[in-house]
């Protein structure tokens, strides 16, 4: 295999700069003892993250994110197995349908996705209220948590299955004892995707909340709209920290370059 | 077991059919129904004329033809920098392959709205960029609320949904033939034109379709970094729904630029496809 030449890794360092400045600098602004938007450079405070913590609407909103992301990544794990199973190992009319249909979020913009689920929601009533937000996160991280149920059930080796089912296992036992722990790491990591992408959410969310439900990142948009200071770099530098976190977790469990390449 | 496959997706379905087909439907009723200022939406009395109005008003055009065209910038931007960018990552060896790929699409995790506030506070009067370059003896200019802010967010948001299909490709790609057209003479440039650029096409053109669409409809990073003047679709259906509240116009605008989208991304499918049926036999 060829080396790359002095010019690519050249053009591949500016590229790291660029996709690394926005968060560097973020992470850097939270510890500065100023009132405003500067670069630390002689001394390092802890203010502002104290700041965050004692603001009640920001600390409210990260409460409602971390819940409504635990509730929907569950509540998508949950209908999202069942679904991998009807479509990786049955062949039924609509089958074609509802596999393009679960994953039919990935393509519309979620900006068309608030919008109706807004109408919806006002004509129903009770808009904004936080079950209806859980129902609305699952639909959009579903996708993320079916794709990895299915990659994890296609080119599954099924003697084991079989061999429970020939020693009289019931379908259910099968599946409990045997499909279901072969398939946790796809279960687990898809259930983790699906929990980052509920947490960061925003374009769809911004239209179906209610101020008492706000989300930490549409409170931050808002926020970010009307005024600048440090409180917002230091409650975004602790969105980059939990998000590292949840990084982590995934790359132990499922490997973060399957999840992101999709390589099996 | 006929009925299995039904109850095992029957859940899903449901949610699917709740919150994503009704609401859809509901939207399209929506903007078509009359919009009377003093009590909003009027049920049951319909007209054409939410659509009249995006297809016929300048300003409206004004609007799509800047989304439009500002994503089409950034899809292009994104073929110049992410795909020579996953040739050089595929190019690495191990740790650094992983570690540098890692570090090119992590972005990926974090709120976008992290990641537009990030760039005001680089692009800003004051900020990073506008340093740098009065060091050199430029500017200041000014960046943020203009389109180049915007263009240069949504390439760092975009840039990784540019990488992955690319380096999927050139995962696939037998390093013999590159190796082969060397052996025979072939310069590096010509190789990499004539051999690995053909192999690794539907991984770009599928790439750019992705970033298209993404761009098409972002909201965050215009609504951040356009300010209250630079107006995109998607800030302008918010600004209908809830400042204006002219629900029906807003369902009209965000239907079109669905419709819009589903458009192009079918119309380039196609194309894609045709063009590689041919090629291929």
């Amino acid at each position: 295999m060829n080396r790359n030449g002095p010019l690519a890794l050249a053009f591949h360092a500016l590229v790291i700069a660029f996709m690394l400045a926005p968060l560097v600098v973020v992470c850097l602004v939270a510890f500065t003892p100023e009132n405003t938007l500067t670069l630390p450079t002689t001394s390092f405070s802890l203010r502002w993250f104290r700041a965050v913590f004692e603001h009640p609407d920001f600390m409210q909103s990260f409460w409602n994110s971390l819940w409504l992301a635990l509730g929907s990544a569950t509540l998508a794990t949950l209908l999202a197995v069942p679904a991998g199973l009807a479509i990786t190992r049955y062949r039924f009319a609509g089958r074609e349908f509802l596999n393009g249909l679960f994953l039919s979020p990935l393509i519309i913009p979620h900006l068309v996705l608030g919008v109706a689920l807004l109408r919806l929601f006002a004509l129903v009533g009770g808009s904004g209220s936080f079950g209806f937000l859980v129902f609305a996160h699952a639909l959009i991280v579903t996708p993320y948590t079916l794709r990895l149920v299915v990659a994890a059930l296609v080119g599954f080796d099924r003697s084991a299955e079989q061999a429970a089912a020939s020693l009289g296992a019931g379908h259910f036992t099968v599946f409990r004892r045997i499909t279901l722990p072969m398939i946790l790491p796809g279960v687990t990591g898809g259930w983790m995707l699906a929990f980052i992408n509920s947490f960061d959410e925003v374009t769809m969310s911004i239209f179906v909340t209610a101020p008492s439900t706000v989300t930490l990142p549409v409170r931050m948009y808002m926020y970010a709209t009307e005024s600048i200071d440090p409180l917002m770099a230091a409650v975004s530098a602790l969105m980059v920290g939990v998000t590292a976190l949840a990084m982590v977790l995934l790359d132990r469990v499922y490997g973060l370059d399957r999840v992101l390449v999709g390589r099996r | 077991m006929k009925s299995a496959p039904w109850w095992l997706s029957g859940p899903a379905a449901l949610l699917f059919t709740g919150l994503l087909l009704v609401p859809l439907a509901l939207t399209a009723v929506l903007s078509f129904n009359v919009y009377d200022p003093a009590t909003g939406a009027r049920a049951g009395e319909f007209t054409l004329a939410h659509y009249a109005m995006v297809f016929g008003d300048p300003y409206y055009h004004g609007i799509f033809w800047r989304t439009f065209r500002i994503s089409a910038l950034v899809a292009l931007i994104c073929v110049l920098v992410g795909a020579p960018e996953a040739y050089v990552l595929s190019r690495m060896r191990n740790p650094w392959r992983s570690a540098m790929l890692l570090v090119v699409l992590a972005p990926l995790l974090v709120s976008v709205v992290v990641r537009a506030f990030g760039w005001s506070m680089l692009l800003g009067p004051e900020g990073l960029v506008n340093a740098a370059l009065g060091a050199l003896g430029l500017g200041p200019f000014k960046l943020l609320y203009t389109e180049t802010a915007v263009v240069i967010a949504l390439v760092h948001v975009m840039l990784p949904f540019m990488v992955i299909p690319v380096w999927t490709s050139l995962q696939k790609l037998d390093p013999g033939i590159a190796d082969a057209a060397l052996s025979l003479n072939a310069s590096p440039f010509t190789t990499l034109r004539r051999i690995v650029l053909p192999q690794v096409m539907p991984g770009i053109l599928s790439g750019s379709l992705i970033v298209f669409g993404l761009a098409a409809s972002s909201f965050a990073v215009p609504g951040l970094l356009g300010g209250r003047r630079l107006k995109m679709v998607a800030t302008v259906v918010y600004d209908e729904y809830l400042h204006e509240l002219n629900w029906p116009l807003g369902a009209a605008v965000a239907l079109t630029l669905l419709a819009a989208n589903l458009a192009v991304m079918l119309g380039w499918n196609r194309l894609v496809e045709g063009r590689y049926r041919r090629a291929l036999g």
